[in-house]
Order: C-alpha cells, then sequence, then structure tokens
C-alpha cells in the first residue's frame, strides 16, 4: 500500500486531520504561553522580545511554514470530509438523532467555520502588520529595536466588538477541542481504556484551559487589567 | 424398500471405512460440477463453504437478505462435543449413547456413531476460524452440562453459542464467496425442485425482491432449510423459518420421515395475549444454575417470593431425583405441563411454572465471600455478590427476559412454559445424506436422521455443522463421482420451462383468490389446531379431528385467502401464503404420523400409551421403526417403514429418576 | 400483568420501491396493549390495512429475539427506538404513551439503498465481510481446540466484539453514515484472537477499501454508533482498527 493509498482512504483522510489537529493542539500551547508575557506588568517588553524572537529567527519561521501547511491542510481536509459525508446520505431523516452524541461532536464544521473567520480576522490584526504592512517599533534598549506588538494588543483590544468577536472564538475553540483532542487520539489509534480516560480528561482539561487563557487576553486590555 | 445404505462392518469403523473407500472427483472435475445448498444456516453455510473450498461450483440460497440472520443464530446454550477436556469420563461412545438414549431410541446408531465422532473436529474448525468460545483463566476452553447428561462437554460462547457458530460458517463462506467458488443468492425462495430422468438437476427459485422465477441448475441439491417448527404459528422460529423447500422436495418424491417427532422446549417465556407473534427460549443452560417449581396449593395467591420452602414443589427433584432440573426436554416439558393442567401453574394464565434462581445466587454469593476472603458479610452482601455471578453466566437471558415481561428476574422468580422448539423429523435420508430422489440431499434440521425422537441440548448446532462441514463433502462427492460424465444441462431444458410454468401458475392462482381473511389468520388457525391436537399430548380422537379440520381450513385457504400487492414485486404476504400453504399440508401429515404411531416416545406422546406414573410407554415390539411418508396426491401417503436396528445399544425405558 | 391499552398515530414512510420517491403517511392504530412487541404492533396495522383492502407495510423482521439483526426501523429519531441496548423487535409497547405519535422512518444511507416502505438492502455489509472479515482456514486444517491457549481478557474482549448482529443500526445513527463500529468489530474480533494474526495487515486495508467503495462515510468519533448498538458494541473497536490500519499501512510493502 502506497502512502497515497493509506492516507486517502476513509480512515487515512481522519489520519491527516488527527496528525493535524495534534499538531495544531501543540501550537496552541505554545501560543498561549509566549501571549501570557503580556501579564508579565512590564508594559509589554517581554512580550515583544518574545513576539521578536518568533518573527526573526529561523527555526520559528520554519516552523511557521509548517503551521500554516497544517491549519490549511486541516482545513481544506476538514471542508472536504464534511461535504463527503453529508453526501452519503442523501434523503435525511425527519426526527433527527441527538441523544447518541453531543451536539458540538456533530458541529465540528460550523465550530471550524468561526474559528477560520477569526483566524482572518486575527491575521489581519496582527500577522500581516507584523509581516507585511509593518507595525510601529519600539526600542528596547541598547538598539534592540523590535516591532511593538503590545501597542498593536492594546489598541485593537478597545473596541468592544472586537473582544466579543473573540471571546466567542475563544468559546468555539473550547468546543472544537472538547471534541478534537480525544477524537483525534481515537483516531490515532489509543483504545486501551486506561489511557483512553486519561486523554479524555486532558482533552477536556485543555479546552477548557487553552480558551480561557486566550480569552482572558482581549478582555485584560479591554478593561485595562493590564497597560 | 428403503436402503439406508449403512455400511457394512463395526460401528466404530464405518465412517472411518466409508471415507476410506468413498469415490473421489479430481480437482479439474469438481470445477465443473456445479452444487445448489439452499439455506445457509448451520449446515448450509457450513456444506457451502466446505463444498466451495473443494473446488465444486457452488450456489447458495436463502430468503434472508444475509447468510449471516440464519436462525440458526438464535441457538443460544452450546455444542456439544465428546472432548472430554474435563476429564469427566466423556467420549465418542457416550456422546453416541447419550444422543440414542437422549432420542428413545428412534434414531440410526451408524449416523449417530458418526456424529459422536466428528463432534471434536467441529470444535477444533470453529476455534481455528476465530469463533470466540468461553475460556478459562488459563485461557483454555469451557465447558457446561445440559439435559440428558452427566458429564460436562458444551462449549458454548455466554448465551450467543448459535451466533458465533453461524457468524464462523458464515465467514467461511463469505470467503468463498470473494474466492468465486459459491455465488451467494440472497432473499431468494426455492419454490421447486428440478427432475430430469428421476434425479434432481436443480431448481426454480423466487427472487423475493422482483417476484422474477429463476431457473438454476445442478448436479446436486442441498436442502438445508431447517426445521418446520412454525407449523404451530407460536414458536420459537423466526418468522420467516418455512417448510417450503423441504415440502417441494417431498412433493417431487422425497420422502418424509417421522414428521411427528417435534421438540417443545420447557423453558420459553409465556404467552402474554392473543396478539402473540413468536414466542422466546430462554436457554436450557438455565436448568444448569435454576430451580423449577410451582405451589403446592391449587389456588395458591400468594406471590412466588412470599410462598415459603414448605408451600413449594420442585416437582423435577421430586419426580427424577438422579436428574433433578436437568432431565432431557421432553421430560421437563410434559412435566410442567402435568402440573399446569392439574391446577398448580402460576401467573395470570395459570400456564406457567417458576424457574428460581434465589438458591442459585446465594450459593455463588457464597462462593464469592470465599473466593474473596471477606468475613463479617450480611445476607444482603452475598446476594449482592451472588447476583453479580449470575450476571456474568446468563446476563444476556436476564435482560432479555426484563425487557420482554416488564419484570426483574434478579428479584423474582422467572415463569416460563414449555414452546415448539425443534422438529426431529425431516426429510428422510440415508447414511449419505440422500434422500430418496437421487441427487438431492438434505442437511441439519431439515432431515430427520440424529435425534430419533428427542433431541438432547446443544446437539442441534454439532448435527448443523458435522453434516455440512464434514459429511456431505464425502458422501455427495462420492455420488458426484458418477456425474462427471454429464455435462452441466442448460436451463432451456424442457423440465426447466415446465417447473417453471407450474410454480409461476400456484403462484397465479394463489394470487387471483383475492378472498376475505388474512395470510397470516389462517396460520394462526393451523397453529392452534396441531397445538391442541397434536402438541405436547395426543390421542387418537383429537388427531382425527385434527386432520378434518386441517383439511377443512385448506379448502377455505384456497378459496378464501386475500394477498395484497402485485406478484413481480417486493411482496412479503405472498412470500408468506407461499409458504402457508405449505405448512396446511404438512401439519395434516403430522397428523396422520402421529395417529399411526401408536406409542409414546420422545417428543411424541399419545395419552393412550403411558406408564401409571405418567412417563412415555414405548412400543419397541410394534415401532421400532422410521416412518418414512411417500406423498401420493392430495391428502394422500403412503407409509414406508425403515427397521431400526440396535447392534451396540440394548434399548430400554429411559430412566432419569 | 395487568394489560394496558392505548390508541397512536404512525407517521410511517412509504416508498414503493428503490426507483420512485416516498413519503410519510399517517394511521391510526387502536387498542394496543402494552405488552405486545412494536412489531406485534405494526403486524396489527398490516392485518388491518389488508383487510380494509390496502397495502401493508414492509418492514424486515425475522428472529423476533434480537439476535438475528434483520430488523431495522429508526423509530422516534433513534434507530431501535427508544430503548438502550435494545432491538426493534425487542422494543415493547409500554415504551410508549396513549395517544403518542410515533414516527417510522427507514435505515437512511445511500450505501443502505430503499427496498420498500422501511426495508433496506443492506448487502453491502456482506461485501465488507467478503472482502477480508474471516480467518482463512479450510475445513480439516484446523489443531486441536485446547493447542492455543488465549488469555481470557482477549477470548472475552474478542467476544464483545463478535456480539455484532450486522444491523446496521451503527450506519443509520451515525451523521456521515459511516459503517466504522461494523467494521471494527469485525477487525477487533480477528485482531484480538492469535489465529486472527497472519491475516491481520491485509484484513484491515482490504477491508477499509471496501467500506470506502461501498460508500459509506467516514468516522468523526461523534459516538452515536455505540450509543444505538442494540449489543452495545464498544467505539474503542474503532480506536483498535485504527490502530490496525495505522500499522499496517505503514509496515506493508
Amino acid at each position: 500500500m502506497t502512502f497515497k493509498q493509506m492516507f486517502t482512504s476513509s480512515v487515512g483522510k481522519k489520519l491527516v486531520m488527527a496528525f493535524t489537529g495534534i499538531f495544531l493542539v501543540l501550537f496552541l500551547v505554545v501560543h498561549a504561553g509566549l501571549n501570557a508575557c503580556i501579564w508579565a506588568m512590564d508594559g509589554g517588553v517581554m512580550f515583544n522580545k518574545a513576539g521578536h524572537f518568533m518573527g526573526s529567527y529561523v527555526v520559528p519561521r520554519v516552523l511557521e511554514i509548517g503551521l500554516f501547511l497544517g491549519i490549511f491542510l486541516h482545513i481544506i481536509q476538514g471542508y472536504m470530509l464534511t461535504l463527503e459525508n453529508r453526501s452519503k446520505r442523501s434523503v435525511g431523516y425527519a426526527v433527527s438523532y441527538k441523544d447518541g452524541s453531543k451536539w458540538y461532536s456533530r458541529s465540528m464544521a460550523i465550530l471550524g467555520t468561526i474559528l477560520l473567520m477569526f483566524f482572518i480576522i486575527h491575521w489581519k490584526h496582527f500577522w500581516i502588520p507584523s509581516r507585511i504592512t509593518g507595525v510601529e517599533e519600539i526600542d528596547l534598549g541598547n538598539g534592540f529595536v523590535v516591532h511593538n506588538l503590545y501597542a498593536v494588543m492594546q489598541e485593537t483590544f478597545q473596541s468592544l466588538w472586537v473582544v466579543i468577536f473573540y471571546v466567542i472564538s475563544c468559546i468555539s475553540l473550547g468546543y472544537h477541542l472538547a471534541h478534537g483532542f480525544q477524537s483525534a487520539f481515537k483516531t490515532i489509534g489509543v483504545h486501551n481504556k486506561k489511557y483512553h480516560v486519561l486523554i479524555s480528561s486532558i482533552g477536556y482539561g485543555f479546552a477548557i484551559v487553552i480558551p480561557l487563557v486566550f480569552a482572558l487576553m482581549p478582555i485584560s486590555f479591554y478593561l485595562h487589567w493590564v497597560n | 424398500m428403503l436402503d439406508s445404505k449403512i455400511p457394512a462392518g463395526k460401528l466404530d469403523d464405518k465412517w472411518v471405512d466409508y471415507k476410506g473407500h468413498c469415490k473421489l472427483v479430481n480437482p479439474a472435475n469438481k470445477r465443473k460440477m456445479e452444487v445448489i445448498i439452499v439455506g445457509t444456516g448451520l449446515a448450509g453455510a457450513s456444506a457451502a463453504a466446505a463444498m466451495g473450498e473443494l473446488g465444486y461450483k457452488v450456489k447458495a440460497f436463502c430468503f434472508q437478505d444475509s447468510p449471516r440472520r440464519a436462525h440458526s443464530i438464535a441457538a443460544q446454550g452450546g455444542i456439544n462435543a465428546a472432548k472430554n477436556y474435563q476429564n469427566d469420563g466423556d467420549s465418542v461412545f457416550r456422546l453416541f449413547y447419550d444422543t440414542i438414549k437422549g432420542g428413545d431410541y428412534r434414531a440410526r446408531e451408524a449416523n449417530v456413531h458418526r456424529l459422536a465422532e466428528v463432534s471434536a473436529n467441529i470444535i477444533d474448525q470453529c476455534v481455528a476460524q476465530g469463533v470466540p468460545f468461553a475460556r478459562e483463566y488459563g485461557g483454555l476452553l469451557s465447558n457446561r452440562s445440559f439435559g440428558g447428561t452427566q458429564v460436562q462437554r458444551t462449549f458454548y460462547a455466554a448465551g450467543q453459542t448459535g451466533q458465533q457458530l453461524l457468524i464462523g460458517a458464515y465467514q467461511a463462506l463469505e470467503r468463498q464467496v470473494a474466492l468465486g467458488n459459491v455465488t451467494m443468492h440472497t432473499r431468494h425462495e426455492m419454490l421447486d425442485i428440478v427432475k430430469i430422468d428421476g434425479k434432481a438437476k436443480g431448481i426454480i427459485a423466487r427472487n423475493l425482491i422482483t417476484g422474477e422465477l429463476e431457473k438454476h441448475f445442478g448436479h446436486a441439491v442441498l436442502i438445508c432449510s431447517g426445521g418446520y417448527g412454525n407449523v404451530y404459528y407460536l414458536s420459537t422460529n423466526a418468522m420467516g423459518s418455512n417448510v417450503t423447500a423441504a415440502w417441494k422436495a417431498h412433493k417431487q418424491g422425497a420422502y418424509f420421515a417421522n414428521p411427528c417427532f417435534t421438540q417443545i422446549h420447557p423453558t420459553c417465556i409465556p404467552v402474554s395475549g392473543d396478539h402473540q407473534s413468536k414466542l422466546t427460549l430462554m436457554s436450557e443452560s438455565l436448568r444448569n444454575d435454576g430451580r423449577i417449581w410451582v405451589p403446592k396449593n391449587v389456588g395458591e395467591t400468594r406471590k412466588a417470593n412470599d410462598i415459603p420452602e414448605a408451600d413449594r414443589d420442585y416437582f423435577l427433584e421430586r419426580r427424577y431425583p438422579a436428574f433433578g432440573n436437568l432431565v432431557p426436554r421432553d421430560v421437563a416439558s410434559r412435566a410442567a405441563k402435568e402440573r399446569c393442567d392439574a391446577g398448580f401453574g402460576v401467573g395470570t394464565s395459570k400456564q406457567a411454572v417458576y424457574l428460581d434462581y434465589a438458591a442459585a445466587i446465594e450459593r455463588y454469593g457464597k462462593i464469592e465471600v470465599s473466593k474473596q476472603g471477606l468475613s463479617n458479610v450480611s445476607h444482603e452482601q452475598i446476594i449482592a455478590l451472588g447476583k453479580e455471578v449470575v450476571k456474568e453466566k446468563y446476563g444476556n437471558l436476564f435482560e432479555m427476559y426484563a425487557k420482554i415481561t416488564g419484570e426483574n428476574p434478579y428479584e423474582v422468580p422467572m415463569r416460563i412454559y414449555p414452546a415448539v422448539h425443534y422438529t426431529m423429523g425431516g426429510l428422510w435420508v440415508d447414511y449419505e445424506l440422500q434422500t430418496t430422489v437421487p441427487g438431492l440431499y438434505a442437511l441439519g434440521e431439515a432431515n430427520f436422521s440424529d435425534h430419533g425422537a428427542n433431541r438432547l441440548g446443544a446437539s442441534a448446532l454439532m448435527q448443523g455443522l458435522a453434516d455440512g462441514y464434514f459429511v456431505a463433502p464425502y458422501t455427495v462427492g462420492n455420488n458426484l463421482a458418477d456425474e462427471i460424465y454429464n455435462a452441466a444441462i442448460p436451463t432451456t431444458h424442457p423440465a426447466f420451462e415446465e417447473a417453471a410454468k407450474k410454480v409461476a401458475e400456484r403462484i397465479q392462482l394463489l394470487k387471483n383468490i383475492n378472498g376475505t381473511q388474512t395470510v397470516e389468520s389462517f396460520h394462526k388457525r393451523l397453529g392452534k389446531i396441531i397445538w391442541d391436537k397434536c402438541g405436547m399430548a395426543r390421542n387418537e380422537e383429537g388427531l382425527k379431528q385434527a386432520i378434518a379440520e386441517v383439511q377443512a381450513l385448506k379448502k377455505e385457504f384456497w378459496s378464501d385467502v386475500r394477498i395484497p400487492g402485485e406478484i413481480n414485486e417486493y411482496n412479503p404476504e405472498l412470500d408468506k401464503a407461499n409458504r402457508v400453504a405449505d405448512f396446511i399440508e404438512l401439519g395434516e401429515l403430522m397428523c396422520v404420523d402421529a395417529l399411526n404411531r401408536n406409542e409414546s416416545c420422545g417428543g411424541h406422546f399419545r395419552e393412550e400409551y403411558q406408564t401409571p406414573e405418567g412417563e412415555a410407554l414405548r412400543d419397541d415390539e410394534n415401532f421400532m421403526y422410521v416412518a418414512a411418508w411417500e406423498n401420493k396426491g392430495d391428502h394422500d401417503w403412503t407409509l414406508h417403514k425403515e427397521e431400526l436396528k440396535y447392534d451396540v445399544i440394548q434399548p430400554s425405558q429411559r430412566n432419569y429418576k | 400483568m395487568s394489560q394496558n391499552k392505548m390508541n397512536l398515530k404512525l407517521k410511517v414512510w412509504r416508498q414503493k420501491n428503490a426507483q420512485t420517491t416516498g413519503a410519510f403517511v399517517t394511521y391510526n392504530v387502536e387498542g394496543i396493549s402494552d405488552e405486545m412487541s412494536f412489531l406485534e404492533m405494526l403486524d396489527i396495522l398490516n392485518e388491518k390495512l389488508i383487510t380494509e383492502g390496502g397495502e401493508p407495510v414492509a418492514f424486515d423482521h425475522d428472529c423476533r429475539e434480537g439476535i438475528c439483526g434483520m430488523c431495522s426501523l429508526y423509530i422516534n429519531g433513534k434507530p431501535h427506538g427508544p430503548w438502550q441496548a435494545n432491538t426493534t423487535c425487542q422494543l415493547h409497547m409500554r415504551a410508549f404513551k396513549d395517544g403518542e405519535t410515533i414516527v417510522i422512518e427507514p435505515w437512511r444511507a445511500n450505501s443502505f439503498p430503499i427496498v420498500k416502505d422501511l426495508t433496506v438492502d443492506r448487502s453491502a455489509f456482506d461485501r465488507i465481510i467478503q472482502a477480508g472479515g474471516y480467518i482463512s482456514v479450510n475445513t480439516g486444517n484446523a489443531v486441536d481446540g485446547n493447542s492455543l491457549p488465549i488469555e481470557k481478557q482477549n477470548a472475552d474482549d474478542a467476544f464483545a466484539a463478535a456480539m455484532c448482529i450486522g444491523c446496521g443500526a451503527c450506519v443509520a445513527a451515525c451523521k456521515n453514515s459511516s459503517a466504522m463500529l461494523f467494521l471494527s468489530a469485525k477487525v477487533s474480533h480477528l485482531a484480538l484472537l492469535p489465529q486472527g494474526a497472519p491475516e491481520r495487515k491485509t484484513r484491515v486495508l482490504s477491508m477499509v477499501a471496501q467500506m470506502d467503495k461501498e460508500g459509506f462515510g467516514s468516522c468523526t468519533n461523534t459516538g452515536a454508533c455505540e450509543a444505538t448498538c442494540p449489543k452495545e458494541i464498544s467505539i474503542a473497536n474503532i480506536a483498535r482498527l485504527n490502530s490496525e490500519y495505522l500499522s499496517a499501512g505503514l509496515t506493508s510493502e
């Protein structure tokens, strides 16, 4: 069996979703960790340094390319799978079966779409200015000049609508992870009950903690918990 | 004269000698030989798989949507094999002996011995196929005991042994389908045998989806279509189980043997009302641990749990101390009926007895206490532990009972009553499983051969698989060796055309009646006549009435049945009408046979012939024969007798006391 | 046992055959005892329809004791009706209330085309088994049954997976019409036993390929199949199938 055959079967496509999903989960940890620097209460110095590190060195930049590939693969594959799966039942039920599964497990595509819209706006807010159109710079002393992303954040999150949109997106992320985290591990074949319980618990914890951390960022700026 | 073709020689050597000397077909010729198999339960699926593996071109037919659904799947308890893994004295001879005795000395010694010989191979074959039999902690196969035996030789897979064995055979069959050796025709019903020069050369089958009639040629035709218990309407058989294939064979010249030998299973869930469409079996394995009782007082009004020990009558333990609750099925059923008829029955209908697990739960609870080394245990804890054990052993059966009755069998005794379960009678076959029509064979429950007048528990699965995996491939081959000179006959042959035309005409006739009564209502009425007069107890007067009633019913059916829909479409009512028409004819023959057999033996109990204690009274002098009936036309049969010779076993009155 | 009688309204999917389109038709049934099974209630409807000169409702059923897997029916939004771990034939009318409306639909999946009314064609399952759901052992090849001890846990797990009755409720329940629970039950059954080892890799790969060819959807682990399965086949089997697939795919030539 060729790799192509392997990864284009129904199980293979799910494997692609799972592997990219787990990769994105790892990215979320890094992203949340770096962004948590805003709470260093140093006027954004540490945060801007972290941002500079991510944007100026080879290793993170290469990883960034991988990240983009992963995201796009996850999105495209996700949409294709959804469409394909929908096409398997041309005539639907008059009464749908809701008790057997969680609503968010059935709504991964909708949650994912919210997240996609979020990414576009999020990139427009931060990534595109930082990488392409340019961001106001700040000298951290000794001629160490970096993008003042902290200031961009401060400014962006003064808008209530933006904050609300970010919070809704974080909730979507939470539900997406609540299903996605443990589903990914099932797809890559974790079937031992012991590990399955462990992964489910970690998954639910992760689905609460990470989105909460992200959601607190715009809220912190909006409510001026950080300045 | 009926020639059963039993090989000469010592009983132990007959099958070995047969296999050593039977004719073979070389592999190149096998590819040219076509074999038709009707029915894909244990016998049919295993035969199709085994014949396919040998290289024959097999065409298999079943009326269900998949071979995996055949009613063998519903067998719960287990499958016997003379493995003696328990070191409790089992042997081929003992399995042979128990089966002959259990059958009340109305089975053929040579066939039964062969069955016992191959029983061990069946277990090996099934294990190799991946059948997940129950195992002990050491990883080895587990056994339990069943009615009518004093050894533990029953292999099982929880309460789903039939399912697991059938899935094993089904997988072997599907493998042959994948390899191109077997062509599977699902949702097809055989509606006639095609004979050319006196030999069976094919069948007419109806595609149940389109209604089209199809002609299929075969050098041999194997009927593996199961039993005819549904003649009673209410039975533990599946709704679709029918006698049609066997009956068509009978009408084409195959003798029908011992039709009155029907088995009433003692432990079924009682009938709850007129709406009832089928009865559900509670595995015989429940009698391993459950105790059967009725109140000692007629008109007892207390609830089961409120009746003290002193007022309970454990009637099987009382009457049969040696075997107790594990007497054979016919004996247990009759004893339950006797108590109910005498007014001791329980439940609203008073047609039920209790099957009580309270003692077993307590016993297992105490074992658990000592196993787990607990001390200071309350009675409640013991009961809770015991329930856990019982749940592991019989959980699925208890759940099924709870679903159907709405009662919790862990708390209150189950109510059970006998129900029609298996038919020992069937197409007469010789040692080679060939009917009286050359080239036409019958395997499994469809034939009459191995169980005599009463089948022991866990023997049906054994027989089905023995016939299919280990007997038919040799015996059919022996006869096919002579067929290699005969090329396949095209189905344009006039015999096929004529047979198809006759089938079409009959269907048209049925459809044209356009009367007022439904097929189902006729079936119910037939069932009631047969159950009342040719059921657990029969007598001359009743049987004569039954014959007249069934004849009248037949006339009424053919003038007033109503079949909706069209012929050339998916029409389950039409399928059912075809089957019920055959059941009516069979019902008459059953009564004729029961009337002829002036003795009581096994499942056939004639009230006129019983001992003072109410046990069955055989008449070996006059009735030690197989009654094989030849059809001569409407309501007309001729009896042919095959004398049963017991060279090894000395028949005696069965004693389970 | 006291019998309660009830009157019910049935919304039943009627469709002449695979070529035509279907629609719901409403029927009233009266005097239904709560001791009846669901299928016996349909029997009564059919008897009434036939007597009145109508066409009975076609539905698959056979053993009526929950083991053959023939009965289907999607009742009030759940395969096999409201009870857990149950087949339609074992569903009894005490699950419903007097005056209730019951919606009865066929299994819906393009891989299970409708034959008539509530009857569907599930032959795709047979073809999936043909693709490798067996152990290749010819009759007569077997060694002694006790020559191969099997760890009790594995034997029990294999049995739990082998309990699948092939009814198709998992496909009917799945929003993706995926057959993964059915497939994984067979793969697990055979993968857990040493007898199944020689064909372990080819089995999973070709069975998945056949499932895809039959047009079933892919699994998104929602768990609806497990929740509706009459034999409570665990979704852990799907994870096991995935792991079998992954290792077979990576290590096969």
